[in-house]
């Protein structure tokens, strides 16, 4: 939009780029603005006008909102998704940050790299095969580690993913995906810390205990935001697991766990196609809102 | 020591749980339902159980699962090509052009890319409805192939990396614009177009919500969306299916055949991988 403007104005007034070069420039993103605006503009538009009208088009005010905050499937789902994001926010940042200054400290460098790639493996699982491979890990019959769920009081597949389980389940099976990609980010994070801070910490007779917690953790700041926005962002909108898991358990865990299970609910299976653009816009506001707060704390994206 | 100790442990448990599930799946290939929930989960089967697990798992709905793979790797291709022709420029214009609007579309490419997507599926639906392209690969394909990710990797390749004298000689020395970047920056760029390659290819290999809404019918699934369809053909998780059932092992070879192609790539873009990731820890 902006661009249909900008062969114009550029060469007058501030001192930029050449015509010629703007002209490039122009011509370098047009493409990728077309796709910007059909797949990323157009649609939250698309959404928020479904959001505030009826089947017939017309103004609805806050009606579709309050209509589906009062569907009793709402505040359940709204409810799993915080308490997964808060299960899969906290291992994320604690056992990452803690097993990359683990293999930070680990002096044999084979040792360290072999293990980083082992733990970065389950990466290339993601999507629909995570979910199926820990269906079978979770199901007593035939998992490698039945005894284990056996100790823990779980003898059938029903009793292991109860509903009150499901948070922490989901957890365990995104962090087995997703956790390798950002331990190897972590860690080049942890070498890129000047050999002079680390010896200065050393000669004045830091721990490494302390060492880690007051040189290494929060020069990684902004490394961990980035992780917990994207994190966040990818948390909020869980419904491979949930979807699978109804699948395979026969409505032990219902269609309805998750926020965008109830989008797709209702715009698929109940024809409420505006109900179901009210809670994108609402899931859209809240993951935007708390993405638009640590940005703003922690001035990640000041590379401008 | 005991530090070290402790140290050691941890580092060796998480190790187990990263990698028992997946050598468990490479052995559950090759059992049959009576080896699985009774020989050693670590063990191996039999060649013959596994080819008849693959012969199995093909019959399933005449080849369904060759149909699927297809399918995924037409609509990965198609996006991914489109992804790198239309990325690769805008991401190296946005960090060594100047134009007009260049901050807003900075801006609003990283606003999209905090954006989460799934949100945006009922809505996509509603958009390609309204052009008449749902139940055709083009309303994958088409939002599959914008990817701000891919531009904003590519900006903070261009402005980290690349001097923007190296371009300002080549104009002097009477290069076109079109010419700066065909000699000068694209050579320059491939490991960034490896990295933005590799992850949109997963991104759209991996996609599950999209194509589940826009494509419903089998024979228009991707793999993702077809295995997950298997699994309720499954006896021992779904008790009600009848006489076409899938075994727990074809369902795990199905999981396997899902991701090979995932692995191969990612095993040919280690390297971009680890060094591309870190490209932006360099900058302070």
């Amino acid at each position: 939009m902006t661009v249909a403007h900008s062969s114009a104005g550029s060469v007058r007034g501030r001192p930029r780029g050449t015509s010629r070069e703007s002209r490039a420039g122009v011509a370098f993103v047009a493409g990728y603005v077309l796709l910007l605006i059909a797949f990323g503009v157009l649609p939250t538009c698309y959404a928020i006008y479904f959001a505030f009208t009826n089947a017939g088009g017309a103004f609805t005010g806050f009606t579709n909102f309050v209509t589906t905050a009062q569907d009793f499937r709402f505040i359940d789902s709204l409810g799993h998704v915080a308490l997964y994001l808060v299960f899969w926010l906290l291992s994320l940042v604690v056992f990452v940050v803690v097993l990359a200054l683990l293999l930070h400290r680990l002096s044999s460098g084979p040792v360290s790299q072999a293990l980083r790639f082992l733990y970065y493996i389950p990466g290339a699982l993601a999507g629909a095969a995570s979910v199926l491979v820990w269906l079978f890990m979770l199901d007593p019959t035939v998992s490698p580690v039945s005894s284990l769920l056996e100790t823990l009081g779980f003898h059938t597949f029903g009793e292991v993913i109860a509903p009150g389980n499901l948070a922490l389940l989901f957890t365990i099976i995104a962090f087995w995906t997703g956790a390798g990609g950002w331990i190897v980010v972590m860690y080049g994070a942890l070498n890129n810390i000047p050999k002079d801070v680390m010896e200065a910490a050393r000669i004045d007779g830091a721990n490494g205990w302390q060492t880690a917690w007051r040189v290494q953790i929060p020069m990684l700041r902004k490394w961990i935001v980035y992780m917990v926005i994207l994190a966040f962002a990818g948390g909020a909108q869980l419904f491979v697991e949930p979807q699978l898991l109804s699948l395979a358990s026969t409505g032990v865990a219902g269609r309805d766990y998750s926020l965008n299970q109830l989008t797709y609910d209702f715009a698929f299976q109940m024809n409420n196609i505006n109900g179901a653009a009210a809670v994108s816009v609402e899931l859209l506001v809240i993951s935007m809102s708390v993405a638009g707060v640590f940005v703003a704390r922690s001035g990640f994206f000041d590379a401008d | 020591m005991a530090s070290r100790l402790l140290a050691g442990s941890v580092l060796t448990v998480f190790v187990v749980f990263f990698v028992l599930p997946v050598l468990w799946l490479l052995l559950a290939a090759t059992k049959t339902d009576q080896q699985l929930v009774h020989d050693n989960p670590l063990s191996f089967g039999s060649w013959d159980a596994l080819t008849a697990n693959w012969h199995a798992l093909t019959a399933f709905q005449d080849n369904a699962i060759l149909v699927w793979l297809r399918n995924s790797a037409v609509y990965a291709s198609i996006s991914l090509v489109i992804t790198l022709c239309l990325a690769i420029p805008a991401g190296y214009a946005l960090a060594m052009t100047e134009f007009r609007g260049r901050r807003t579309l900075l801006i609003a490419t990283l606003v999209v890319m905090l954006m989460p997507n799934a949100t945006l599926v009922v809505p996509l639906f509603l958009e390609i409805n309204a052009v008449h392209l749902i139940g055709t690969m083009w309303s994958i394909i088409l939002p599959y192939s914008f990817y701000p990710f891919g531009v904003y990797l590519t900006y903070i390749y261009f402005t980290t990396a690349v001097p923007k004298d190296l371009l300002a000689a080549a104009r002097i020395d009477g290069c076109s614009e079109f010419g700066v970047f065909r000699h000068v920056a694209l050579p320059l760029a491939t490991p960034v177009i490896a990295l933005v390659g590799f992850f949109s290819f997963v991104a759209n290999w991996t996609n599950y919500f999209l194509p589940y809404v826009m494509l419903p019918e089998s024979d228009q699934m991707p793999i993702q969306v077809g295995v997950g369809s298997l699994l309720s053909n499954v006896p021992s998780f779904n008790p009600t299916v009848g006489s076409l059932a899938i075994e727990r092992p074809q369902l795990a070879l199905a999981t396997l055949v899902a991701i090979t192609p995932v692995l191969v790539v990612f095993l040919f873009a280690q390297r971009f991988l680890v060094s591309g990731m870190l490209a932006g820890a360099t900058k302070e």
